[in-house]
């Protein structure tokens, strides 16, 4: 097989022992103190009926073990910081390294989160003026950084239109999502008690507005929508949209996780959105760990901001507080105040980028994404072929028709070129999906880099299909056996058990 | 702007290309009336070393526990970490990687998960453990959930001797649905008569947590049985999970759930987030439990790797019909915690455990011995005790602050039939130095 990148190196693909078959009986990779308080027994300090038996079976091993096994684990993983990601819908833009020195000074890492307001100025200064800078590019009223992630936000804001209603004493038990939504705006308003309707899109990828006046009454809560959608479109009748809802006075709901291609240009409270969240871990900049921690934060028109979470921040004079006393709130989402952290992180990126900063982000985001577009329009089918945003959906019908290959088969070819894959069978309602979202934050040389590539997996198809149905072939592993990890599976090591499970 | 690369040149090559004229081609499809016609109105962009100065300055107007000798916990703790985890967990290649959906080129983050949630049940005597929640209040609520779920009951019973926001959390995530939070009114350590009396056949879960908010070790074999004898979950709450490096699993005494606060396992205090949410629970019970799983398996060539599995159970599969609506999650956190417990590992989780419990046992000795000062509740305790005070725990705490001491929480905050108590916290960080310059400054306040 030929791949044009060097292949990875042989010790990449070797596996390597989980941490608890390293080490030895005894071996110790800590330094602490003995206590030096008096040595009194035992028993007297806690009872041994509350004590364990035996200690817990924790790895045993040195520092230099725990140093190599988690440098060869990082060494088998994808990152920003390595190559392009270009997942559609996970706006994976570059996470600038000063933001982490911010975040990682002691005078903000190290403070308990119940200190006395009077030690903790500094970081409630910094959330106020998050806060107003988050209501400004949103065109909306207060915000909430309580929100852990997106769905957690999405959560929240359907809980405070439920609050909303029953203070107006109105039941309203429906929740409308398009065809197009990520999973979880249905899975979020079913978590709030709520019966989900779906609405179909039209031919151009805009909500299907017949369909969509058919389904809305008295009874329904809200639509939750995304704005530009999952296909990467703006909604062209987002006005006849927001009307259409309130009209049934009804709230309109934006997932932001779109967010990247708007900043600057237009704002949802401008659009006619009531209620919105954010995604700091996308839009501004914060990195994804692996699949967390993220920030979301909720924006609200000023009808629902009694129904924020406790506590808000408010500013008095020179000094800034947190407010409890808030009678109509729905309560707390979580411990504490939120993902505190990040929205450092956030902060330090809004500073550094200004509002000319901001915008331009959003239009080479979206500018990328068009360039990307033209250049792969020959090569696949695409869903919907106008002017996109900051992401687009392909569709791999054509491979499969011909060629018997997958959407699933050329995203695993496309690491074997040092790419992450786009995003893929998402959204739904197209055949074979391939998303892509390069963000503002890549060159045009990776671009065409990315184009090249794509363009060779598509040949690849059609002359030498099996190279792509048998894809990855240069990476630490390849396609692994999920039907057996879900029929059988083996969630934990056991310490009884050693090797390599067998395939039966 | 250095994190946009494209030149002017670049972007006319790229405007021809995508077959526009302008920049404003492209946003044609957004009505004129939606526009923004003026720049956003934010503070103007700084330059690195301009935006270092501004959060410099905002960082120095607050007091960190590097400046204090801290005896606050309540839910978030002070512990040592070592220099390993910003080293390895903080690597960039774990940092800035997303959600591991393509195993193949994600199998570090995968192993180090999978190496997670063997950690946590081994640390908390369970069968399974997932790859994170949000934080410890709302796996708490997630929990709930699950086990209404789970027996197709409508009722939970939470001791009031859990955290008060973990309670606070789960009204929100219940209070909308056909659940019935009931409190079980707790002194200083949960009854087992009052639990046996509370818990009906209409009972999903009884949920405490242990060491509970006032610091008291609850009776868990007790409390199981009361709750298993009419058929209900026992969840137990572990807001400080060092505890389990001396105390006994809770699925020794008969968790059905355990639902935690990872924070204590080397993440930073971060004023109250990022944290992690723990849950756990027995093998039975996988297929309802909430948020992802690492399930390790084999690749076609035979070798060992690892997957995310029973994704049937989560949003993007099953949509409305999912077990919880969560996605992101606190995946890095729970890898601070891998790492974390790879460097202290069998025995330094149990010296770090031992440290604290010694100290904080020496601590509450020392300041029950004060005229005036006494335990609270009559119960073994693990880091944190309350004693009632002879003046309001608020003033004792505003003057220690002056001599560099980060007192209690104050009770009454929570619990205003407390107000006279104060809640201490005594990590393996304390030495017997602060802990005795924390009671002569005790004494001298008299």
């Amino acid at each position: 097989m030929s791949t044009p990148t060097a292949p990875t190196p042989l010790t990449r693909q070797r596996p390597v022992p989980v941490i608890f078959e390293r080490g030895a009986p005894g071996r110790i990779g800590y330094s602490l103190p003995a206590s030096d308080v008096p040595e009194v027994p035992l028993d007297s300090v806690i009872p041994a009926a509350h004590r364990r038996a035996h200690p817990a079976a924790l790895p045993e091993v040195s520092e230099l073990d725990v140093v190599r096994h988690y440098t060869i684990l990082s060494h088998r993983n994808f990152s920003i910081d390595e190559g392009f990601y270009p997942l559609g819908s996970c706006t994976m833009k570059y996470n600038p390294k000063i933001n982490e020195d911010v975040a990682r000074q002691a005078g903000f890492a190290r403070l308990h989160p119940y200190a006395p307001e009077d030690l903790v100025q500094g970081a409630l200064e910094m959330v106020w003026e998050l806060e107003r800078a988050m209501a400004e590019i949103t065109g909306m009223d207060r915000v909430t950084f309580q929100p852990a992630a997106g769905a957690h936000g999405e959560l929240t804001s359907l809980l405070m239109i439920g609050r909303y209603y029953a203070e107006k004493r109105e039941r309203r038990s429906t929740v409308i999502v398009p065809d197009s939504a990520h999973g979880t705006n249905p899975a979020s308003a079913a978590f709030a008690g709520y019966r989900v309707v779906e609405v179909k899109s039209d031919h151009r990828g805009n909500m299907d507005l017949d369909a969509l006046k058919a389904v809305l009454n008295q009874d329904v809560a809200a639509l939750m929508f995304t704005n530009p959608n999952t296909l990467g479109l703006f909604e062209e009748h987002i006005l006849e949209v927001a009307r259409a809802v309130h009209n049934v006075g009804a709230q309109l709901y934006l997932d932001g996780a779109n967010f990247n291609a708007i900043l600057g240009i237009t704002r949802p409270g401008d659009q006619g959105f009531d209620i919105m969240h954010l995604n700091l871990h996308k839009t501004f900049a914060t990195p994804h760990g692996g699949g967390g921690p993220g920030a979301g934060a909720v924006a609200v028109r000023s009808h629902l901001t009694p129904f924020l979470p406790v506590p808000t921040v408010e500013r008095d004079g020179q000094r800034f507080t947190f407010d409890y006393e808030r009678p109509k709130t729905i309560g707390k989402m979580r411990a504490f105040y939120g993902n505190f952290g990040n929205l450092v992180r956030g902060y330090a990126y809004v500073r550094s980028m200004g509002a000319s900063g901001l915008r331009e982000a959003s239009e080479m985001a979206v500018l990328n994404a068009n360039y990307l577009l033209a250049r792969l329009r020959e090569h696949f089918d695409v869903a919907y072929d106008r002017v996109c945003k900051h992401e687009f959906v392909l569709s791999g019908r054509r491979q499969r028709d011909r060629n018997h290959v997958t959407t699933r088969d050329m995203a695993k070819r496309v690491l074997d070129y040092g790419f992450h894959a786009p995003t893929i069978y998402f959204p739904l309602i197209v055949e074979e999906a391939i998303m892509i979202e390069p963000t503002e934050t890549e060159s045009l040389q990776t671009l065409d880099a990315f184009v090249d590539a794509l363009v060779a997996v598509a040949r690849e198809a059609e002359t030498d299909p099996e190279l792509v149905r048998t894809a990855p072939h240069d990476t630490p592993v390849t396609r692994l056996d999920e039907v057996t990890a879900a029929r059988k599976p083996d969630l934990r090591w056991r310490p009884e058990r050693s090797g390599v499970p067998s395939r039966a | 702007m250095k994190y946009i690369p494209a030149t002017a040149a670049e972007r006319e090559r790229m405007l021809a290309a995508a077959g526009v004229r302008s920049m404003e081609d492209l946003f044609r499809d957004i009505p004129e009336e939606a526009r923004l016609t003026r720049p956003l109105d934010l503070p103007p962009a700084l330059a690195d070393p301009d935006l270092l100065a501004h959060v410099r300055e905002l960082a120095d107007r607050n007091t960190d526990c590097d400046r204090l000798a801290c005896f606050l916990g309540a839910g978030a703790y002070d512990h040592f970490v070592p220099s390993t985890v910003a080293h390895l967990a903080l690597r960039p290649e774990f940092l800035t990687a997303y959600t591991p959906y393509q195993a193949e080129i994600m199998q570090g983050e995968l192993q180090a998960i999978y190496e997670y949630q063997s950690m946590m049940c081994e640390l908390t005597g369970m069968d399974v453990a997932n790859a994170s929640m949000y934080d410890g209040a709302s796996a708490t609520g997630e929990a709930a959930c699950m086990a209404v779920d789970l027996t197709k009951r409508s009722e939970v019973l939470i001791s009031t001797a859990v955290h008060p926001e973990y309670r606070q959390v789960l009204r929100t995530y219940t209070g909308h649905l056909p659940i019935t939070v009931r409190e079980l009114p707790a002194r200083g350590l949960t009854s087992v008569e009052a639990a046996r009396a509370a818990i009906t056949d209409a009972t999903a879960a009884l949920i405490v947590q242990s060491p509970n908010f006032f610091g008291a070790i609850e009776q868990g074999e007790a409390l199981a049985q009361a709750a298993h004898d009419k058929g209900a979950l026992f969840v137990v709450a572990i807001a400080e999970p060092i505890s389990l490096g001396i105390l006994r699993p809770p699925g020794e005494y008969g968790a059905d759930i355990v639902i935690g606060e990872g924070q204590s396992l080397g993440n930073a205090l971060n004023f109250g987030g990022p944290y992690l949410g723990v849950i756990a629970t027995r093998e039975q019970y996988v297929r309802r439990m909430p948020g992802r799983l690492v399930g390790r398996t084999v690749d076609t060539a035979g070798r060992p790797g690892y997957v995310l599995t029973l994704q049937t159970r989560e949003q993007h599969i099953r949509r409305a019909k999912a077990t919880s609506n969560i996605c992101t999650n606190e995946s890095l956190n729970a890898l601070i915690a891998a790492v974390y417990l790879a460097t202290l590992g069998r025995h330094g989780v149990a010296h770090v455990a031992e440290s604290c419990a010694r100290k904080a046992h020496y601590a509450r000795e020392r300041i029950t011995g004060l005229r005036g000062y006494e335990l609270a509740f009559d119960a073994p305790t693990f880091n944190e005790f309350t004693v009632r005070c002879p003046m309001p725990p608020a003033e004792i705490n505003r003057r220690l602050l002056t001599h560099g001491i980060l007192g209690g929480l104050e009770l009454g905050r929570f619990y205003p039939e407390y107000d006279d108590c104060w809640l201490l916290c005594v990590t393996e960080q304390r030495s017997r130095k602060e802990i005795d310059r924390l009671v002569d400054h005790l004494e001298a306040l008299r």
